[in-house]
């Protein structure tokens, strides 16, 4: 037997990697009994993926996991549960066709600590005997958690689980963890939510690109956090920092090319407003759920606003399908190139298809026409060719390269980017951006989210932050340094702000 | 402003209403058809009556079968080519047999029906092909062994087993047929209902991804369903041995789609973890219904098919539109 007793849960050299995708090279963590321990990283870090290889969701590739001093290898959730690992995941593992004491049973949970849990969460008005589809997502969210917490575990992994909770809520969660602590349990805690993190947990392992950078003391430890999940890559990026050209004339010039006045979505984005001007490229930055693909569908017609409006050139849109906003001039370029793609058919297809999806009339497509039109985007964005016959086969970096080239093939006033550079090599990363830049310089406008907070710097003019469905900070890009978006992107400005009255 | 308070309302109407439709509907609409059958054909009698449950209680079967597949997020697209193998397999085995044996050859035939249902979910669990392509497979593959039991329409069964539910031993106004769907429909639905398998099929439906966080192995959730579904299979194949006297390796076809016709028409939603079993059985007795109606209206009874077509049409519309209205609030 070695020393370490103290230690519940030992994870060493996890790997994980989907398809061509590396999601995880190294992950180390260490999880003593009886600690809050916050799993820090940013977006794609691999945190979700060590959570579930943890859970038993996915197999490792590689590395192991010790818990309680033996090796274990858990092949579903229902595995991990029976050793003493539990955890509440983003969306709860709650099926909605049941009623609520079905689900308990159906993890073979006794209903009554799952009443005594919620009588702790201050939920216990909920009707067990509803429908678990009827019932909101928070409360939701907090049933997963009673349940969880009536499962008895050794090791509780939370992952956001404030994120849809009103505060008084998140107290009684922070109580309730609290407690679960003083028990000599521990738990594993993921937030974005620095405050929450600094006030809750007692040390923090931080995740960058697949490996753990680091562990710490959480207390007044925050900067150190959010530097060690940035990395060397500030020094990096300041070194290939680019010529930019100065934005076309500013507001007076009249109408922007888009206006979004107190736009909302649910709960997700909760009333925001920002301008694009012509010749523009702003960049959005985010954590992950913060509202930026609400933001975007919206936008992009995908899907309905709940309330506020967009307006393009001043006309206000309302979309009601992606046709009404392609039509007045807004194109979006998906996150998912899957959505934006015809996988099976050729470059020229794909390119096509923008101009011939309006049907526009019914005569024979006049195939030269579309040639020229078709080759002109692709020579403009040097796409490889080589495997023009079947979209799949081209690589992530040529297929993204297609879908804006479909859309300068078919003309618009505001491309709406969201996140193109992810998966995407670096050198065509640098051709997006002289892309993106050269479009602005021609008077088209760019709205650009992206997860790479270099690109900021790179490519936009100016950049928002939304935190909460909210824009929690608007700088130009010289301003935009990656420590502070990380910071308002983490809602620290506000947090600091709160803590100063 | 005001319309604030009608509102919730309102939705809390509509959401009673979708409920009640979607449990009771089928059975009221069936009632009502009965009623009105006996308006346009004022000597509807007790012999009608008996040749509706015949007519019904294979499909019944089917339709439970197909509901139970359904509602755990498959589809079965081999219930006619397993009723058809049963049929044949039973008409077969029990010509010369006596009353007895022949007891006992259901038995086997019924366990020969659960291991066909299985072949299905396992086949689906282990390849991963979805279950669309797996099921339409293995159909053509026990249409040809129906085939090969039993080459054309032949076979029979002993008297005293064909009457168990073709006879009258009660009243003339409850034919066997419509006990023997009832009991056998129960036998095979309320252990499941009752037990935890229930919970794993209407999880498993529902929604996979929170059922398997939950802990539900969802291929053995599958797998069960497809068992339970061969189970009733083969009873409807062996419904049909006792209600047309013979085997006939073709019979069993028409059942395939028209137990999906049944499943949606008695309220078991398509993509899964929602529906029971009276609304399918009910919807089984109005789908066999309606053909003879239009023999009493002389129309030609191969309207049936078009009205049938319709009312899949109307009853799926109507369901989008209970939740579309329920999502708007």
């Amino acid at each position: 037997m070695t020393t370490n007793e103290k230690l519940l849960l030992n994870i060493g050299g996890v790997a994980k990697r989907f398809g061509s995708v590396v999601a995880l090279r190294g992950a180390d963590l260490e999880v003593r009994a009886g600690e809050v321990h916050a799993l820090m990283g940013a977006n794609g870090a691999g945190k979700s993926t060590l959570v579930k290889i943890i859970t038993g969701v996915y197999p490792a590739d590689g590395g192991q996991i010790v818990l309680d001093g033996k090796p274990v290898v858990f092949r579903s959730p229902a595995e991990a549960r029976k050793a003493g690992i539990v955890s509440v995941y983003q969306d709860p593992a709650i099926v909605p066709d049941l009623t609520v004491a079905q689900n308990m049973r159906l993890a073979r949970v006794p209903i009554e600590a799952v009443r005594a849990s919620m009588k702790k969460l201050g939920i216990d008005n909920v009707d067990l005997s509803k429908r678990a589809g009827d019932i909101d997502f928070a409360i939701l969210r907090l049933i997963d958690l009673s349940r969880a917490i009536a499962s008895n575990p050794s090791i509780l992994m939370l992952d956001e689980i404030t994120a849809a909770l009103p505060a008084d809520l998140s107290d009684r969660v922070f109580a309730v963890i609290r407690e679960w602590r003083e028990s000599g349990r521990s738990v594993i805690f993921i937030s974005h939510r620095m405050a929450e993190v600094g006030a809750l947990c007692d040390r923090a392992t931080v995740l960058r690109d697949g490996v753990t950078v680091g562990v710490t003391q959480t207390k007044g430890a925050e900067a150190t956090i959010v530097n060690m999940m940035l990395g060397e890559e500030v020094a990096k990026a300041a070194a290939t920092h680019h010529e930019r050209q100065a934005p076309a004339a500013s507001g007076a010039s009249g109408d922007a090319a888009l206006e979004v006045r107190n736009l909302a979505c649910g709960h997700a984005l909760r009333g925001v407003s920002f301008r694009v001007e012509p010749g523009e490229v702003l960049g959005v930055v985010a954590l992950e759920g913060q509202g930026q693909e609400e933001l975007f569908d919206c936008v992009a017609g995908v899907r309905r606003a709940t309330g506020g409006e967009v307006l393009a050139r001043g006309k206000p849109l309302r979309a009601r399908h992606p046709a009404d906003a392609i039509q007045a001039g807004l194109v979006l370029v998906p996150a998912n190139r899957l959505q934006a793609l015809l996988q099976q058919r050729s470059i020229r297809e794909n390119v096509a298809l923008a101009t011939l999806g309006g049907m526009k009339g019914w005569l024979p497509i006049r195939m030269e026409e579309e040639r020229q039109r078709v080759d002109k985007a692709v020579r403009r964005l040097q796409i490889d060719t080589r495997a023009s016959a079947e979209l799949r086969r081209l690589s992530g970096g040529n297929q993204q390269k297609v879908v804006i080239a479909r859309w300068l093939a078919s003309g618009f006033r505001t491309l709406l980017c969201f996140d193109p550079t992810r998966g995407i090599d670096i050198g065509t990363k640098q051709q997006i951006y002289a892309l993106l830049r050269e479009i602005a310089g021609q008077g088209a406008s760019v709205l650009l989210f992206t997860s790479e907070l270099p690109e900021i710097r790179l490519a936009c003019d100016r950049a928002i932050v939304l935190f909460g469905g909210r824009i929690s900070a608007q700088m130009s890009a010289d301003e935009a340094d990656e420590a502070s978006l990380l910071h308002a992107a983490h809602g620290l400005d506000a947090a600091a702000r709160m803590e100063a009255h | 402003m005001s319309a604030a308070g009608a509102a919730p309302e309102r939705s809390r109407w509509l959401k009673s209403a979708g409920k009640q439709i979607r449990e009771f509907g089928m059975p009221l609409v069936f009632t009502a058809c009965i009623l009105a059958t006996a308006l346009i054909h004022p000597n509807f009698g007790s012999f009608d009556l008996q040749s509706l449950a015949l007519g019904a209680l294979p499909l019944a079967m089917a339709a439970a079968a197909q509901a139970i597949v359904v509602i755990s997020g498959g589809i079965d697209l081999s219930v006619g080519s397993m009723i058809a193998v049963s049929n044949v397999l039973s008409a077969r085995l029990m010509q010369h047999a006596s009353f007895e044996e022949s007891l006992g050859l259901a038995v086997l035939v019924l366990v020969i029906g659960a291991l066909l249902g299985a072949a299905n979910g396992i086949l689906t669990a282990i390849t991963r092909i979805p279950d669309v392509v797996v099921t339409l497979t293995t159909g053509f593959i026990w249409g040809g062994v129906a085939l090969l039991i039993l080459e054309r329409p032949g076979g029979g069964a002993p008297a005293e087993f064909l009457n168990i539910a073709a006879g009258i031993d009660f009243s003339e106004w409850l034919p066997n047929a419509f006990i023997v769907m009832v009991v056998v429909v129960a036998l095979i639905w309320i252990p499941i209902r009752c037990s935890r398998i229930g919970l794993l099929l209407y999880a498993a439906g529902s929604d996979p991804v929170a059922a398997f966080r939950s802990g539900v192995n969802i291929n053995v959730a599958r797998t069960l369903a497809y068992t339970f579904g061969g189970v009733a299979c083969a009873a409807g194949g062996i419904a049909l041995t006792m209600t047309t006297g013979i085997g006939a390796p073709l019979a069993g076809t028409y059942y395939t789609l028209s137990s999906v016709a049944a499943a949606v028409i008695g309220g078991v939603r398509l993509s899964g973890g929602h529906g029971g079993m009276v609304g399918p059985v009910a919807a089984a007795l109005l789908l066999t219904l309606i053909p003879m109606d239009l023999i009493f209206l002389n129309i030609d009874p191969n309207y049936g098919q078009v009205i049938q077509g319709t009312l899949i049409v109307l009853v799926v519309m109507f369901g989008g539109f209970i939740t579309l209205m329920q999502k708007r609030k």
